[in-house]
């Protein structure tokens, strides 16, 4: 590097760019944050059993076997449509049914499958939990994923 | 050693490698349930493994940084420790929180947020930790000689503690947790992790190379504001598909691609200043790690994040074994590596005795690394198919799982690889070492400035 890029002027670059850069950075999480609540989620269906479905998500810990959104491990599959393959747009009756069934009927113990453990949920929190799915199914994710296959 | 406080260095060192040890024993039993799936799934599922095998990676690292810290800290300020009582105090309280997690998360105690799985109670620990750990270091360097090395360390581990603040913030709109959750993950590893590593890898350079510190500490600028720069607003490659606005996609594309800048500027310093230096250290498996660290974060970080860090790719391979591949070699390659190159560094000062170990110390950095690349492209490849099979032609997750079984055995077999080649490297940093090398040392190598 050049005698004339002195390191008091490289630490006044360092600080002075830092700065501007987190300033612009926290400004547009700000109207990211405004954006969310008015424009790609519907915070008017973010109901108390979402909550608590969101709730029921989080203790079991199925994030570090599936994904949600694409986020989370890669072990077990895309939660974030699972509502839309299940047929939830259709026939919501049906697909509600088909969750909790799902989750009723694990683990399957077939030699040589993935095993998803039997969390012995309550009527009450599989209902929240299939809410909290079927209210992240319908966040604005730009299409993503790709198809149903998640 | 120069500063007899720098011994606390000794001890979380030895922490850090005790949980260095449990996350690579979780991560081969994760490696086993993938291609058998049936192993453990009534007594352990494969959730819990995982999360016991991310969270050990992440407090390793962190006691390896504050290991780095008060090792590193003295001699650049030239006094000692504000109080290394507290210092053992904070490590006792990181290290119970450490172990009390692992056996609460085996007990079905734990929260649900990825890498944050940890309850109140030790996130509030945490907390404390870092606020004993920011006493004691800013004590010490306020009072005595203030350099680049230390400015930059502690603004990264002051910056470390503000976004850990995060985590107690979980919004019940998913969208909106999402986006703060990445205010600690990406703001960590591509933003004030980096400004330890850099500050850290500084340090290394100054003491190995004894080039001028003039020279180092202006690179070190440069480099710690091309992360910031890229970095910041490069989070936006995490708000592409989460509920954020389309702009992110611009704006985390560009950033993005530009964090490939830092880690590249990286390599270069440490090569140029590594051939630049006169002086040939006789720990030569400290250099190594050191330079290896620089291109292990360079392709880990720079290269396989750039790979799938452009929106329209990023489309198709999100969340897929793609990610894992990424992941597994930007934390190995920066931050693994950088704390095996400190510790290397290290150890023969705080055990008063000249390097030793070298030829075995320096096989396991050359197993280690390969076992991790093989890792890498096996996972690399698995994510290939996957992409194409699942996001492509639209075939269902479980269905193309069967398809890349394969890769996962090769991934398990370079695990084993990497967990013998940890052992080697623990031998050689704690294993006894004969009288006859255990002279001179105090005199041996402390490089004039
Ligand atoms: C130990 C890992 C593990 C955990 C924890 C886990 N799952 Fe699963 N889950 C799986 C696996 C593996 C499958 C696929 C099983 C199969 O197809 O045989 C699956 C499948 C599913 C499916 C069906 C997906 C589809 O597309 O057919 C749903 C719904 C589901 N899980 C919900 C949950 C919920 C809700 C939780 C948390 C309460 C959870 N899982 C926790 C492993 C896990
Ligand atoms: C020092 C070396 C290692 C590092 C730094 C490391 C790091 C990580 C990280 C960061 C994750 C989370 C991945 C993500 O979310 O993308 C992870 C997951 C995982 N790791 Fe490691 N790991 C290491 C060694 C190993 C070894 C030796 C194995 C054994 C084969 C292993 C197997 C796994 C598995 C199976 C997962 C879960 C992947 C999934 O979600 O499907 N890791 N590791
Ligand atoms: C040392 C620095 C880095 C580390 C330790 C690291 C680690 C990780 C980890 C663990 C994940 C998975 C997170 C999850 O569980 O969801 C991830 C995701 C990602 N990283 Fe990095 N990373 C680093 C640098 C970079 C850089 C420099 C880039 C870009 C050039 C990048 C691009 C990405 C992208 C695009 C994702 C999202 C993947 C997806 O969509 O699934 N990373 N990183
Ligand atoms: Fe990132």
């Amino acid at each position: 590097m050049s005698e004339r890029f002195t390191k008091s002027a490289a630490r006044n670059v360092f600080y002075g760019g830092s700065v501007f850069f987190f300033a612009i950075f926290v400004g547009l999480t700000a109207q990211s944050h405004w954006h969310i609540l008015t424009t790609s989620t519907d915070v008017s269906t973010l109901t108390e059993s979402v909550v608590r479905g969101k709730e029921v998500w989080e203790k079991n810990s199925c994030i570090n076997c599936h994904s949600l959104l694409g986020e989370g491990a890669y072990f077990a599959p895309e939660l974030g449509n699972v509502w839309v393959r299940y047929g939830g747009k259709d026939d919501a009756e049906a697909a509600r049914e088909g969750l909790i069934a799902w989750m009723q009927s694990q683990p399957t113990g077939i030699e040589g499958r993935r095993q998803m453990p039997q969390f012995h949920l309550t009527d009450q929190e599989l209902n929240d939990l299939v809410d909290f799915l079927e209210w992240t199914s319908r966040i604005n994710t730009q299409n993503w994923p790709p198809n149903d296959a998640g | 050693m120069k500063y007899a406080s720098q011994c606390v260095a000794y001890w979380y060192f030895t922490c850090a490698m005790v949980l260095f040890g449990v996350q690579i024993l979780a991560g081969a039993l994760a490696g086993t349930v993938y291609v058998l799936p049936n192993v453990l799934s009534e007594l352990l599922p494969f959730n819990i493994i995982r999360m016991i095998h991310t969270n050990a990676l992440i407090v390793w690292l962190l006691m390896g940084f504050f290991g780095c810290a008060y090792y590193l800290v003295p001699e650049e300020a030239e006094r000692d420790i504000e109080s290394p009582f507290l210092a053992y105090v904070q490590l006792g309280l990181l290290m119970f929180g450490a172990l009390a997690a692992v056996v609460g998360y085996t007990q079905g105690v734990h929260g649900g947020r990825e890498f944050l799985e940890q309850p109140l109670w030790i996130k509030i620990a945490i907390v404390v930790v870092a606020l004993i750990f920011l006493y004691n270091v800013s004590m010490t360097v306020l009072k005595g000689r203030r350099t680049a090395v230390t400015n930059v360390l502690l603004l990264g581990l002051w910056g470390i503690a503000v976004f850990w603040l995060f985590a107690f913030y979980a919004p019940d709109n998913l969208s909106l947790d999402k986006v703060y959750w990445w205010y600690i993950v990406h703001l960590w590893v591509e933003g004030v992790w980096e400004l330890v590593m850099a500050s850290v890898l500084a340090f290394l350079m100054i003491k190995t190379t004894g080039v001028d510190r003039e020279v180092i500490e202006k690179w070190l600028y440069a480099i710690v504001g091309l992360a910031l720069f890229s970095g910041l607003l490069g989070t936006g490659h995490h708000y592409y598909w989460i509920g954020a606005p389309g702009y992110w996609q611009w704006i985390g594309s560009i950033f993005s691609a530009l964090e490939i800048a830092p880690f590249f500027a990286m390599v270069i310093f440490a090569f140029k200043m590594v051939f630049k230096g006169r002086k040939d250290h006789p720990n030569r498996a400290a250099v190594l790690w050191s330079l290896g660290c620089t291109v292990g974060a360079f392709f880990g970080a720079g290269i396989w994040g750039f790979l799938h860090t452009l929106s329209f790719v990023n489309y198709y391979t999100h969340g897929t074994q793609v990610t894992a591949a990424h992941g597994h070699l930007a934390f190995f390659g920066a931050y693994v590596m950088l704390n095996l190159a400190l510790i290397t560094y290290a150890m023969p000062y705080l055990r008063g005795k000249a390097p030793y170990h070298q030829t075995l110390n320096i096989l396991s950095f050359w197993i280690m690394t390969g076992a991790m690349t093989v890792m890498t492209f096996a996972l690399t490849f698995a994510g290939a198919v996957q992409v194409h099979l699942q996001r492509v032609m639209g075939i269902s997750y479980m269905e193309v799982q069967d398809q890349i079984a394969p890769f996962y055995w090769v991934r398990l077999g370079s695990g084993v690889l990497v967990a013998i080649a940890a052992l080697m490297y623990l031998w050689s940093v704690f294993g006894p070492v004969g009288e006859r090398k255990a002279t001179g040392a105090k005199v041996a190598v402390q490089p004039a400035e």
